[in-house]
């Protein structure tokens, strides 16, 4: 019980530290940077008046609080625990990331910086952040792997028209992990007058601890809607970790709920034992990459090994260090599903409950799916639904062999 | 006294200024690179920084990650680059080597078998661009004790304070970085650079080394009027590019851009 209190109330440490995880390993350009906006986040996070503008935004550009639903035709076709669906795929642009814009648009307000960079694999956050750039009007340019922009082409359109410049990144293995490494280059760059906005709780202190407050919302609701609606705690939560800002989101409140199970479901691509996958908290070992210390995908030489998932938005060789650090004390459990079991649940879900959820998202429902079998009908399973499928419509197109 | 120490010392005395080149090492295929190192002493280097290739370069501009990229499809790894280290030390033991590049592949073969390692080798310092100091005491400490340089960069968005405790934690020499930007980057400002170099005067008797944006012989010169070190990479590894069909011509063609630039600042 101490130790998940500790890691709630203590974590990060002041230099951004999430027990070995986390921390600020960038070169020395970047440190002013970090510091400033560390700085200004810590101010006005603490500031009632931010809190309340971002809490507007949330409720009424975003559309929160999101519902919580109760699949009870997916229940029953399982046959086991009830499952509920934390409905992320409902918010303005589709997908959970816009909490985080939002919020981090606000800090680029506050800083006076014209100009907001992001870096994509889904196209989801690019989204996100070309979305808020508009509302504000503010220059937008998105860094994204040549491979995804080819994967993803309706959200690289919708960026265009939302008037942000897509920069398709083609180093490297040309995907989420190579648009990181241009957005920071950009940064470092142009430092005076942009704002980075990171879309997932990882990179250099202190951005995963600020996308993790942003994200909490998801937590926060979801907790209370089941005291309402069940009139208790869900046995489990469960969430699908990329870089993992919806599953820390989610997680985040409920560390001190020691009864309720906490499980990240990376991307185990064509299985972990192919090697060819997405899973470091799974098959990975710590390292340094993008700023933090944490799982990695890497060789024995310490290069980083490329990654496979169907999912562009899981495609990623690391992951944020408070997962590390959660797995390590063992308050959340992490496992993988593969690239076939996460197309059977996309397929699922969308035809017993109308609901279409994105290729990510749906590496967590097939978990869900797979551990309510196991459970009785009286326990409860929420599943964040972080995203919805309609990017996603091209490539299981593909798959079936149909030309859209 | 440390080589690095050394050198430094006799160029003082001599009155010259360090001209320290940078190749990624493996760039573009493994056998090049002790002879390019030889030929760049030939041609006046005073010091020689060796790029460790990393899959991820974050702080590199394009010209460096392609030449990464080079010698990671030869898979030259980090204890591959530390053995070249030990084949240039056969026939030069006087040219300090620094390792320039990123931490995880230290991270992955361990710090205290990399350590002992590179001494073996003869390498003499360390530069880890994604390792500040506050992410490096336990390192730093290490390193030292083992008798391996720590080189810091320092940029000019870093504050005074933290001048101050880089100076404290620095060890060979500093790097100052020129311009906001990665490697490659244009825009040097000489001005501004020699304003800060006189600050960061006031608080080291360091070594103060000038990268980023030195690419001929006239900016070299300029920067040697006002640094003790100038740093020189991407015009090189471009140059490597250009010549990555023709290997054996690497040394004497990308040699001959040092000696230009050793020719400027000795004027």
């Amino acid at each position: 019980m101490q130790t998940e209190q500790t890691a709630k109330q203590t974590y990060p440490d002041a230099r951004g530290h999430f027990g070995p995880y986390g921390g600020r390993f960038v070169s020395e350009t970047l440190i002013g940077a970090l510091e400033e906006l560390e700085a200004v986040y810590e101010k006005l996070w603490a500031d009632p008046a931010f809190q309340a503008e971002f809490d507007r935004d949330l409720a009424h550009y975003v559309g929160r609080p999101s519902p919580l639903y109760h699949a009870e035709r997916l229940s029953r076709e399982v046959g086991g625990a009830q499952i509920y669906l934390k409905r992320e795929d409902l918010n303005h642009t589709g997908a959970h990331k816009v909490n985080n814009t939002i919020g981090q648009a606000l800090l680029a307000k506050f800083m006076g910086k014209p100009r907001v960079i992001a870096e994509t694999g889904a196209g989801q956050h690019g989204v996100a952040s070309a979305t808020v750039a508009a509302r504000l009007g503010l220059e937008c340019k998105v860094y994204m792997g040549s491979e995804d922009v080819k994967r993803q082409a309706l959200n690289v359109y919708r960026m265009r028209l939302l008037g942000a410049e897509v920069i398709p990144v083609t180093s490297g293995t040309r995907t989420l992990k190579d648009a990181m490494n241009e957005a920071m280059r950009d940064w470092v760059t142009n430092v005076d007058n942009t704002f980075y906005i990171i879309g997932t709780a990882a990179g250099p202190h202190p951005y995963p601890k600020l996308v993790r407050d942003f994200q909490c919302v998801i937590g926060r609701e979801a907790r209370a809607q089941s005291l309402e609606q069940i009139g208790r705690l869900p046995d489990a939560i469960i969430a699908c970790v990329g870089g993992g800002s919806n599953a820390i989101g989610l997680f985040h409140p409920f560390i001190e709920d020691t009864g309720v199970r906490m499980v990240g479901v990376e991307a185990g691509g064509y299985g972990l034992a192919t090697g060819q996958h997405a899973a470091p908290l799974s098959d990975g070992r710590p390292g340094v990459l993008h700023g933090m210390r944490t799982y990695l995908m890497e060789d024995d030489a310490g290069q980083i090994l490329p990654t496979h998932s169907v999912s562009a938005g899981l495609d990623y060789p690391g992951v944020g260090p408070e997962h590390a650090w959660l797995k390590d004390i063992g308050r959340a459990e992490y496992v993988a599903i593969d690239d076939q079991e996460a197309l059977a649940a996309f397929r699922t879900l969308t035809q017993v409950e109308g609901i279409m959820p994105a290729l990510e998202s749906s590496h967590a429902v097939a978990q869900a799916m797979k551990m309510a079998k196991t459970m009785d009908k009286d326990q409860v399973l929420v599943v964040n639904l972080s995203g919805r499928g309609d990017k996603d419509i091209h490539t299981v197109a593909e798959l079936d062999g149909i030309q859209i | 006294m440390s080589r690095l120490q050394q050198r430094f010392e006799s160029l003082r005395a001599s009155g010259r200024k360090a001209l320290i080149p940078y190749v990624t090492a493996g760039d573009p295929q493994p056998d090049v690179t002790v002879p390019l190192m030889h030929a760049l002493v030939e041609a006046g280097a005073d010091v020689i920084e060796l790029g460790v290739p990393f899959s991820d370069p974050m702080a590199d501009g394009p010209v460096i990650q392609l030449a990464c990229e080079r010698a990671l499809k030869h898979h030259v790894r980090l204890l591959d680059v530390i053995a070249m280290v030990a084949e240039f030390r056969k026939t030069d033991n006087q040219t300090p080597v620094v390792l320039m590049g990123y931490l995880n592949p230290i991270e992955a073969i361990g710090y205290e078998r990399f350590a002992d390692a590179a001494v073996a080798a003869g390498v003499d310092g360390v530069l880890t661009v994604d390792l500040p100091p506050e992410e490096a005491e336990e390192t730093s400490v290490l390193f030292s004790s083992k008798g391996l340089d720590n080189i810091y960069l320092m940029s000019p968005a870093t504050s005074a304070a933290r001048l101050q405790q880089i100076c404290e934690r620095g060890s060979g020499y500093l790097y100052y970085v020129s311009v906001k930007g990665v490697t490659g980057s244009a825009a040097l400002n000489v001005g501004e650079v020699a304003d800060k170099i006189n600050q960061v005067r006031g608080m080291t008797d360091l070594p103060l080394a000038v990268g980023f944006g030195i690419r001929d012989p006239q900016s070299a010169r300029a920067i040697a009027d006002v640094a003790d070190g100038v740093i020189v990479g991407s015009v090189l590894v471009n140059r490597i590019a250009e010549l990555a069909q023709t290997p054996a011509l690497i040394p004497a063609q990308v040699s001959q851009v040092i000696a230009d630039m050793r020719s400027a600042m000795d004027a």
